[in-house]
């Protein structure tokens, strides 16, 4: 029980994860600042952003739902949370572990989008209003490449368990390269749900202000870009367990930080794309990610799939 | 489908998207644009009126500040129209060194513009590299006027500082730098697959709309229009300076970014022509001050497009009317006509595209009826009918003129 | 990635060799940047060639200047700081050249009466070079 709690709100759960999440963004913003010629923030620069949201006062505009607009952020929060648990961190085990938790963590991910747009929508702004009807179109767009993704890597390792995949890969040591098209895929789809890079229309700044989070302000703005930092860092370590799967026979301090540092590649890979392209259109990125997307997807799972049945037997 | 509503969407006054206040709100359905609707006048400063209680000279500072990044061209035209009515000739050391800060403007101004319209499609890295290398001229500006912008290098009857060697020497080097750095722009601009896919098809504008709503400037250009006042009305050294006016068929903003970018090259061309060329010679005329009665129009090519002064004198030593027609005022025309039928998205890069400069524009265009006692507005038709008449009045008869192409 | 006659990414190479260069920002206040010669700053004022004409007073687009003769015949210059626009008009109508332009910018107070300042370069007070 104790063992439970300490798990939960410690390590590797609410504080590490939160603590984690505020140095992810730090990198992210460092890299991209370093990519274009400037200095960039200092390492304690997101940590003071969120005290200082923390510290000022909550607006609710008259016209919105008040319950749904204050609950909207604490159920993403909660989501991101709890799919950290379900991820191998320094051994072949994760926390918590059962058949079938890589489609949880996946299903888990896409909580935070659907509360976004309960957010947006109850704010009765109509930057929100529109920002957050794009936000479901383009679940849309990426969720399905991503999903194919995953899941291909998951499928050659014959399990739906993250701990499962990790233990296939420790028994099969170089099977990850089969699966560099799927990272690809799957990288690009994680910049649509993060919001960021080519596909960040559902908050676009120069048309519809913030999107989602127009009306929102102290606290729960606080909560909302915590959400985010933490749905960075859980996704890249869902594609770090399921993609670099490697690193994981050592001792648990080692693999720990073999861990650290693959999700902190996976994060630096994410500021580079973001830093080299334009915003899309929602129309654009709806013809983007079905077009060339999926059916890259497609091909690594029908890669997958022959690999299984000829190399593995 | 059951009919969607409309609802209305302001975008400004205050909008991250827009850099200075301008009202259009925008009918919407769904993340279709309906119908825009325009309002300008957040800007208005009074500086026509302000213009009427300051002698010249002191005028020359406070049209300079009509804009930052067009305060030359402001100041030049401004200059040019009182030398016009006092007849004073102007040393061509003088004409030569405006023309060199004119297009160091343009340089700056374009490269402002780059990063601008990229910060408007979401990207970024555009921005912060024009914008540090638009340092380099900002730069090269402070050396030879004493200031990044609002350069105060003209007086009546020339200009306030000279060029010496070393100055020269610098400013070619910047040249070499900017003019690879532009090189490499235009690659990006003209290749990266999701800028190419959000300039393309925005923003259309035949070559007919642009002559009928009367764009001027890049604009224009950029849907095969051919006008530049440097070459159609020669004023300062442009007379004697060998440049191509830049066209594009494309129509839309992808055109007009190129059409900015070809003509940055062709600046730099010009700035290299003016300093193996510059003259030797006084760098100014004592000028009276007292300017005799008479008025005059002047005409300059800012690098948003054509500038346009009035100025008339009395014969003591403050005018009696200044009249500013800024381009932004006959691009702003054209937005409502661009937006139609396009996506939310496309707002803020079709905006952008005309380059807007709202502190220039928002002059006073109402016309008092005094014998009906109303104010009206006028229409361009009636204006140019209008405009006929009282010339016909006047002994001068301009309706069989052909219109310009 | 090539699609059609465009690339995916062009800047990548670019921004990836940017990543191992130094910043391009200047830590101001802690380094500074050194401002060109002809650059208008604060101004100084030398009261032994100024013969009260006023010609400055008279040119100043913005009233920023005024001079005031002192009970022992010699001039002051009254600066208003925050109202000068720092366009040396003044130091080219001057006859006798008693005005002069420095490269001084910090000039920044929190109290707005300070901006007030009466000028007079005295023998210490040398223009900065």
């Amino acid at each position: 029980m104790i063992n439970a709690l300490v798990a939960i709100l410690i390590f590797p759960g609410f504080l590490f994860l939160s603590a984690f999440a505020l140095f992810a963004e730090y990198a992210d913003r460092k890299i991209y600042a370093r990519l274009q010629n400037r200095v960039g923030p200092p390492i304690f620069q997101p940590f003071a952003d969120i005290i200082k949201l923390i510290a000022k006062e909550e607006i609710i505009p008259e016209d919105a739902n008040p319950q749904m607009f204050k609950l909207a952020p604490l159920f993403a929060l909660t989501a991101a949370v709890t799919s950290i648990f379900y991820i191998p961190m320094w051994m072949t085990g994760a926390l918590f572990s059962f058949t079938g938790d890589a489609i949880v963590v996946l299903y888990l991910l896409t909580i935070p989008t659907l509360s976004f747009f309960i957010g947006g929508w109850y704010s009765s702004s109509l930057f929100a209003r529109i920002g957050s009807v794009r936000a479901v179109v383009a679940l849309f767009s990426y969720e399905v490449p991503l999903f194919m993704g995953v899941l291909s890597s998951c499928m050659l390792a014959d399990t739906w368990s993250l701990s499962g995949v990790a233990v296939f890969y420790e028994k099969h040591p170089w099977f990850w390269l089969f699966n560099l098209i799927g990272f690809g895929v799957a990288l690009t789809a994680l910049l649509g749900k993060l919001e960021k890079g080519p596909f960040d229309i559902p908050e676009a700044e120069t048309e519809i202000v913030a999107g989602g989070f127009t009306e929102y302000s102290g606290r729960f703005l606080a909560i909302l870009r915590m959400t985010i930092d933490m749905e960075m860092v859980v996704g890249a370590s869902l594609l770090a367990a399921v993609f670099l799967p490697f690193g994981l026979m050592f001792t648990p301090i080692i693999g720990f930080i073999i861990y650290i540092c693959k999700v902190l590649f996976v994060v630096a890979c994410i500021s580079l794309m973001r830093t080299v392209v334009a915003r899309l259109r929602i129309d654009q990125m709806i013809e983007f990610c079905w077009k060339y997307l999926v059916p890259l997807g497609m091909l690594q799972l029908l890669l997958n799939f022959i690999i299984k049945g000829v190399i593995l037997k | 489908m059951a009919e969607e509503k409309e609802f209305r969407i302001p975008i400004g006054p205050q909008h991250p998207a827009l850099k200075e206040p301008v009202s259009f709100t925008l009918a919407l359905r769904g993340e279709k644009i309906m119908g825009v609707d325009v309002r300008l006048g957040y800007n208005h400063r009074g500086i026509e009126k302000a213009c009427e209680e300051r002698t010249y000279i002191q005028d020359v500072y406070l049209v300079e500040r009509i804009c930052g990044i067009c305060s030359h061209a402001h100041s030049t035209c401004f200059v040019q129209a009182v030398e016009e009515i006092a007849g004073l000739e102007v040393p061509k050391r003088a004409l030569y060194i405006r023309t060199l800060i004119g297009e160091l403007e343009r340089v700056h101004s374009h490269l402002l513009w780059l990063g601008v319209a990229a910060h408007e499609i979401g990207f970024d890295t555009l921005l912060m590299f024009t914008w540090r290398d638009r340092e380099v001229v900002m730069d090269v500006l402070a050396l030879l006027t004493g200031n990044r912008v609002n350069y105060g290098i003209n007086t009546i009857g020339g200009v306030r500082r000279d060029i010496d060697k070393e100055e020269i020497k610098e400013i070619l080097k910047a040249m070499d730098i900017l003019e690879d750095r532009t090189k490499y722009y235009i690659e990006v601009a003209t290749q990266e697959t999701t800028v190419v896919q959000r300039l393309s098809g925005v923003g259309i504008l035949s070559c007919e709309d642009a002559l009928r709503l009367g764009a001027v400037g890049p604009t224009a250009r950029a849907s095969s229009v051919a006008r530049d006042i440097r070459r159609d009305d020669p004023y300062a050294a442009y007379g004697e300076m060998k440049f191509d006016v830049i066209t594009d068929d494309h129509n839309d903003v992808y055109g007009r970014a190129v059409v900015r970018l070809k003509e940055l090259l062709e600046s730099f061309k010009m700035i290299r022509q003016s300093m193996a060329n510059l003259p030797e010679g006084p760098i100014a005329v004592k000028a009276p001050r007292k300017i005799p009665a008479g008025e005059a129009v002047s005409r300059y090519e800012a690098p948003r497009g054509e500038d346009m002064h009035y100025v008339k004198a009395n014969g003591t030593d403050k005018p009696e009317r200044v009249k500013v027609r800024a381009p932004t005022l006959a691009n702003v025309q054209a937005v409502r006509h661009m937006l139609r039928d396009r996506y939310l998205a496309d707002m803020p890069i079709v905006v952008a595209a005309i380059d807007p400069c709202f502190s220039c524009t928002d002059r006073l265009i109402s016309v008092n009826d005094m014998d009906k006692n109303r104010t009206d507005t006028l229409e361009w038709q009636d204006l140019r009918d209008y405009s006929i008449e009282w010339y016909k009045k006047r002994g001068v008869d301009f309706s069989k003129m052909r219109k310009l192409k | 990635m090539r699609f059609g006659k465009t690339k995916l990414g062009k800047m990548a190479m670019e921004v990836l060799k940017t990543f191992f260069q130094k910043p391009i920002t200047i830590l101001y206040p802690a380094e500074k940047i050194e401002m060109p010669e002809k650059f208008r700053g604060k101004l100084i004022f030398h009261p032994e060639k100024c013969i009260g004409c006023q010609l400055c007073v008279k040119d100043c687009p913005s009233n920023a200047i005024k001079i005031k003769k002192l009970p022992d015949g010699k001039f002051e210059a009254e600066i208003d700081l925050d109202k000068c626009i720092y366009c040396a008009q003044c130091v080219d109508s001057c006859p006798k050249k008693a005005l002069e332009a420095t490269k001084d910018v910090e000039l920044a107070q929190l109290d707005s009466n300070k901006l007030k300042v009466i000028l007079n370069a005295g023998p210490e007070e040398k223009p900065q070079k």
